[in-house]
């Protein structure tokens, strides 16, 4: 043994220390958030609701409902909720006569639907469940529409945000990153956009698009005009978001990983994207949660003027506005009303209760409490 | 002061010209113009009626025009509405959606202020958390089915109110009240956020100090600090009320500008739309201009940049 390794603590010590460090778990950000989230009650009940309500979306053709489409003027027009229900009548057809019982009983299934529509007649056959929340002014069951009605407003609600989402945390993180007259000149675009009154624009965008010529055209080349509606409201509800980024971004671009990540040579789109834009994505969550209730409600709004989702698709907007316009001093269908607007209702309450919590979680403040 | 007010004036004509200009080309790139109605006309009456409005010009030279006039505040007259101006339709739906935009921002400033000042002094008791609870409420029901709710109740089974027209000071109650209330939802929760920070700084505690009396501490001393993100949020909400008022105009049957607004753009009525569009954008971009200016006169320590 050489004096220089003497003068070295023993082995024994190494392990010890090694051990010790083993012992210590580092927790994450995002762990912490989590942790701290788990025991906001009100985040998790919204949360598992959410997480329920997209499952039964996802998963509708295989519910054992009615069929949101099929009318009945004569024997089921208005009825409140009953226990009475519609059977399928499909259980037992194959070949064409089973093609032609599904495209009568759901609008233009795609392939997982139709996988799932066999899959339930295989465990339910005819069965369906009674018409819960009543039907509505053509006769259809109401329960089962707001199933579907809840595929398109959840979808339209992730999608659109999603676009909001990546249209403005590119714009505020390159804002921010770029500094100078470049900044100043993307900030003013988002002033003036500030000011425009996006409804109208929308509208005309909307309108514009129904033309029939348009539709032709666009379905021709396979672009569903509902895609465009994701596309065109996830387009105007970016600007917040690229304000909240671009202030995180300036705050952030002078910290030393950024001078690192320079020194090995690494160039200004790569340090903003890998380097920042995951350092702000705590903010960013919160403000999606936030975003897709402003968005869903906005799809609300599209589908009660008549310009959003289009019949013989489903939208809890379309619900509402559907069940507005047959309110008379004669009858009151008081459920038409209650149903969407509670799912609605429902639905966006969690979205924003979840947002708080999450704020709350992912507050650097709270850390460790 | 001034030379903000200039520049900011600049902007407006800079933001309107854009404003204008993609919608004008939106519109008449949209296949299927004004002419194309039900009837067919014979090629003779369509051709001069596209004469009359210039519609047989190149569009750059429409454009050119239409732009021209624009400036001068004549917007021409309605492709549909044979017998009126465009200017005469916006003064008699304005007047209309201004009184139910008025009364709906400001029940929701009074309402939303007044519910979170009480949230925040009495903080943590039944009436803050159902305050609350309603706030949150106002934010996540669409105010079309709040309207819904409330015709449902108010006029068919309370029998309190007309169910619709325009005109009588009570025909203005359930519209705004509906208008307003998401974002007195949003003001409450704001105002009781930033209330509840003020009165834990070391002014508050001197105000006490000194001996003076809450309502004294909260209106004088407090109240002034807290109202600033209220303030900042007036511009969206602007934005908002106009976007209401349009679902809520359709509701209750209100002749008002939004009304003209969807009928316009729905049946091509070009020169209508063109210019309520260009009325909203002046109102709301005079509105963030007043939010902007009233920052200043709030916190002394903002000052104006631009």
């Amino acid at each position: 043994m050489t004096d220089f390794e003497k003068a070295l603590p023993p082995l024994e010590k190494y392990a010890e220390m090694l051990q010790e460090s083993e012992a210590i778990h580092g927790i994450s950000l995002w762990q912490d958030a989590w942790r701290r989230l788990r025991r906001d009650r009100i985040s998790m009940i919204a949360l598992s609701f959410l997480i329920i309500l997209g499952v039964l979306a996802l998963f509708t053709p295989l519910l054992p409902l009615q069929s949101p489409k099929s009318q009945d003027l004569r024997n089921r027009q208005f009825l409140s909720p009953t226990l009475s229900s519609v059977p399928l009548q499909i259980k037992g057809l194959d070949g064409e006569k089973y093609d032609q019982q599904v495209s009568k009983l759901w609008h233009n299934p795609g392939f997982f639907d139709r996988m799932q529509i066999s899959t339930r007649v295989l465990i339910f056959g005819d069965f369906s469940i009674p018409s819960l929340c009543g039907t509505d002014h053509l006769g259809r069951d109401l329960l089962s529409r707001l199933f579907w009605g809840a595929r398109i407003s959840l979808i339209v609600g992730l999608v659109a945000t999603m676009v909001s989402l990546v249209i403005g945390v590119s714009y505020g993180a390159i804002a921010g990153f770029a500094g100078g007259i470049v900044d100043d000149v993307m900030m003013r675009i988002v002033d003036i956009l500030y000011s425009v009154p996006f409804i109208f624009v929308v509208l005309y965008l909307i309108s514009v698009l129904s033309e029939d010529e348009i539709q032709t055209w666009l379905e021709n080349h396979g672009i569903h005009r509902i895609i465009i509606l994701y596309i065109v409201i996830g387009a105007i509800y970016w600007l917040t978001m690229s304000r909240v980024v671009r202030g995180q971004i300036i705050s952030l671009k002078n910290e030393q990983y950024v001078d690192a990540a320079r020194t090995i040579g690494a160039g200004g789109m790569r340090i903003v994207f890998v380097h920042l834009v995951p350092n702000v994505l705590s903010i960013v969550i919160v403000y999606l949660t936030l975003t897709i209730p402003s968005v869903m409600l906005f799809e609300a709004f599209l589908s009660f003027l008549g310009l959003g989702v289009e019949p013989p698709s489903v939208s809890w907007g379309m619900l509402a506005n559907e069940s507005i316009k047959v309110i008379t001093p004669l009858e009151i269908h008081w459920w038409l009303v209650f149903y969407p607007a509670l799912a609605i209702a429902l639905t966006l309450y969690s979205l924003n209760f979840l947002g708080d919590g999450l704020r709350d979680a992912l507050d650097p403040r709270m850390k460790n409490k | 002061m001034s030379t903000f007010l200039l520049k900011r004036f600049l902007w407006m004509i800079l933001t309107l010209w854009i404003v204008y200009t993609a919608s004008f080309f939106l519109m008449h790139l949209k296949p299927g113009g004004p002419f194309d109605g039900e009837k067919k006309q014979s090629p003779e009456i369509r051709k001069n009626l596209e004469a009359k409005y210039h519609f047989d010009w190149p569009l750059w030279k429409q454009y050119g025009y239409h732009l021209g006039k624009a400036c001068r505040l004549d917007f021409g007259q309605s492709l549909k509405q044979k017998d009126k101006y465009v200017n005469d339709i916006i003064r008699e739906g304005f007047p209309i959606s201004a009184t139910l935009g008025v009364c709906g921002l400001s029940l929701a400033v009074l309402l939303g202020i007044s519910a979170g000042v009480v949230s925040a002094l009495q903080r943590q008791t039944l009436l803050d958390f159902s305050f609350r609870t309603l706030a949150t409420l106002g934010i996540a029901v669409p105010n079309f089915v709040l309207a819904g709710f409330a015709i449902i109740i108010f006029v068919f089974v309370l029998d309190w109110i007309p169910a619709a027209g325009w005109g009588k000071p009570i025909n203005l109650i359930l519209p705004s009240l509906c208008l307003s209330a998401p974002f007195a939802a949003y003001i409450s929760r704001l105002t009781r956020t930033g209330l509840l920070e003020v009165l834990n700084q070391d002014y508050i505690r001197t105000a006490y100090a000194k001996g003076l009396m809450t309502p004294a501490v909260v209106f004088r001393h407090a109240l002034r600090g807290a109202l600033l993100p209220v303030v900042s949020f007036l511009g969206p909400a602007t934005a908002g009320i106009l976007t209401g008022s349009l679902v809520l105009e359709r509701i209750f049957f209100i002749p008002g500008m939004g009304t003209h607004f969807i009928e316009a753009v729905l049946q091509n009525d070009h020169f209508v739309s063109l210019a309520i569009v260009m009325v909203y954008t002046v109102l709301l971009f005079t509105m963030n201009t007043l939010v902007d200016l009233s920052y200043g006169l709030i916190d002394p320590r903002v000052k104006l940049q631009d």
